[in-house]
């Protein structure tokens, strides 16, 4: 029975971590390559989330509306782009921040005049229905399973996106020496905007695909977009590789830790205590390890040579 | 007071801002801060005219987040370190009150006493462990100690956990309830605020703020001559969070209630956003920017419930126009 709860939440962890990811990918790259804060990529998770909602019931189909949210968080992504931030990357990390903390006010109140401030649903689409059986007496949803399978499967992408091709090999340069590789005649703007629109989507990706297990709502982002930059922040900034194994630390220490924090605390204490204080840590879980692993690694666990 | 013989007056090379030549006047120099206090002290009489206690409540609270936004520019604007966890410091001096006053201790002193205590131990720890790190790290740091903070108060389940903490009274001075009366408060707060900005006047303009200075400018340089940048940032840090913590104090007993949500780290940006628009760096610029941080907030919901579609493109606004913030792009108007 314990083994199956565990077994469960490490699963519930791990697709936490995947969407971590997700978010955190594009926001690794933009600060790694062009040293820019962007408050605002929160939103852009709540956005994809919107866009599938609004998608999938004009079209009564949560495949078109997924396929369809993808181009729009990218259109939306570049927009932003074009409008705000490409006028930003001149300016020091307290004005993107002031221009950024902007945005997210403007877009979460945004979706609230379009959409209205209560909760919206998606349903789980028919074919991803129920729970199976992993093994005897152990199951889950099978919806839960298919955003790990997808999460591990764009950064299986990612990958091979960023480690070989010509414009992944100009984004590690990038991430490395901006300036280098802007002198070597790259046009480092339009490379990072080709980033920008892509970290946008991934993160629009993660919103559109927790919308059928969580609730749509204006503000969704603001948490995910800290716990984002918890992720790069251990995985070392403008490290994909930094921000998966971080991600996916962060996502099973955070839900395991609230799961499990009061009973491992009740073989040093006593139960009630256990449970007090377990909850009480458990959200602290991971500040504390991100607060630990900058006082051993200063610039985290993988950080981009320079 | 205001440091007639501070040594600021004396150096005029320090900041990049001061105009080099002429040395002005102290009245001069800080005119638009006496205009500020001014402004303060004769608006409960022009809040009379208008018979709202709102606008006293309001300005209370501009004048409480100018005192937290002018604690948080001395490493932010003078030291160049960006502390996203800030509001912590605002949570301690609440909770500080809150829970000796859930234990029958009302006394002002006693609570006060126990927010600077609290709020110096846990700036020097969580600042020492900081200050390792530089720049980015050093913002994601700062920011983990203040969610620590922010967890921390929501599982705290005989203290009103999630739902915050109403206060039975307002903190006793020598047993009497002195600050019930609105109007006392409100110059209570205005003196925290005058005092404040004294204070912090003069370490700017001591032998201290200018090494702080210097090390924001060239911290290698300052090694080089002699000062080691990590004490002086690190007392630096746990002035901000004491004089965060008085703010805090303050801010519990103006609205009776203390809750999670003043540590969020949502309020903690909102700290950066108010330095940032009225101009960091100055002591001015703080106290301009939370006044007007609120007073925007405030005008812009009357007119419309949507007022954020209004305030964050004003916002973004500032950002790409207005170097230096709301003081900068004054100055640059003159």
């Amino acid at each position: 029975m314990y083994t199956t709860l565990i077994l469960v939440q490490t699963l519930n962890g791990l697709q936490f971590g995947i969407i971590l990811f997700l978010i955190a990918a594009g926001l690794t790259l933009v600060f790694g390559v062009m040293d820019f804060i962007n408050l605002a990529h929160g939103v852009q998770y709540m956005i994809g989330a919107y866009f599938a909602f609004a998608f999938a019931s004009w079209t009564g189909s949560f495949w078109l509306g997924l396929v369809m949210a993808l181009p729009a968080a990218l259109v939306f992504g570049l927009l932003l782009e074009a409008v705000v931030f490409r006028h930003l990357y001149d300016k020091d990390h307290l004005e993107q921040v002031l221009a950024t903390f902007g945005i997210i006010l403007f877009l979460n109140q945004g979706v609230k005049v379009v959409w209205g401030s209560s909760p919206l649903f998606v349903p789980v689409p028919e074919l991803l229905q129920g729970s199976i059986v992993l093994f005897e007496g152990f199951f889950y949803p099978v919806y839960r399973l298919a955003i790990i399978a997808a999460g591990l499967g764009v950064a299986a992408l990612l990958y091979v996106l960023v480690n070989y091709t010509r414009a992944g090999m100009l984004v590690r340069a990038g991430a490395t020496n901006a300036k280098m590789v802007s002198a070597l005649g790259v046009d480092i703007r339009r490379l990072f905007m080709i980033v920008f629109g892509f970290g946008a989507m991934l993160a629009g990706f993660a919103g559109a695909m927790v919308a059928p297990i969580l609730s749509v709502e204006p503000g969704m982002g603001d948490n995910l977009l800290i716990l984002a930059f918890v992720v790069i922040v251990i995985g070392g900034i403008g490290s994909i590789r930094g921000a998966f194994l971080a991600a996916l630390i962060i996502g099973l220490v955070d839900t395991l830790g609230r799961t499990f924090a009061g009973d491992v605390l009740r073989l040093f204490m006593d139960p009630g205590g256990a449970s007090t204080v377990g909850r009480a840590i458990a959200p602290m879980l991971i500040y504390i390890l991100m607060a630990a692993v900058l006082f051993f690694r200063p610039a985290g666990l993988f950080p981009v040579k320079r | 007071m205001l440091d007639t013989a501070s040594p600021a007056t004396k150096a005029p090379a320090a900041s990049p801002a001061a105009p080099p030549a002429a040395r002005p006047s102290l009245l001069r120099r800080e005119a638009l801060a006496f205009a500020l206090f001014v402004f303060f002290a004769i608006a409960p009489a022009l809040a009379q005219i208008g018979a709202e206690g709102y606008l006293l409540s309001l300005v209370v609270r501009a004048m409480i987040f100018a005192i937290a936004a002018l604690s948080l520019d001395l490493i932010l604007g003078y030291g160049a370190l960006v502390s996203f966890g800030h509001a912590a410091f605002i949570g301690i001096g609440c909770y500080a009150v809150g829970i000796l006053m859930a234990h029958a201790v009302p006394d002002a002193f006693v609570q006060l006493f126990a927010t600077l205590a609290v709020s110096a131990a846990f700036a020097f720890v969580t600042g020492a462990i900081s200050l390792r790190t530089k720049g980015v790290y050093f913002i994601m740091i700062t920011l983990a100690f203040g969610q620590m903070v922010y967890f921390l108060t929501t599982s705290l389940a005989p203290y009103g956990g999630d739902d915050g903490l109403t206060l039975p009274t307002r903190s006793l001075v020598f047993g009497s309830d002195v600050l019930e009366n609105d109007l006392v408060f409100y110059y209570v707060v205005l003196a925290c605020l005058i005092g404040v900005y004294g204070l912090l006047r003069a370490i700017v303009g001591s032998r201290f703020g200018r090494v702080l200075r210097g090390t924001k400018e060239n911290p290698v340089r300052m090694q080089a001559i002699g000062y080691n940048p990590y004490h002086y940032q690190l007392a630096a840090y746990v002035i901000a969070g004491m004089i965060a913590g008085l703010a805090g104090f303050l801010l519990a007993n103006h609205i009776e209630f203390v809750s999670p949500a003043f540590i969020s780290w949502q309020r903690s940006g909102e700290l950066i956003i108010m330095v940032v628009l009225g101009g960091m760096g100055t002591l001015v610029g703080p106290i301009l920017g939370a006044v007007s941080f609120l007073f925007l907030e405030e005008i812009l919901a009357r007119i419309t419930q949507d007022w954020k579609l209004i305030f964050g493109p004003f916002l973004v606004l500032v950002a790409l126009f207005a170097r230096g913030g709301i003081l900068g792009f004054f100055r640059r108007a003159k």
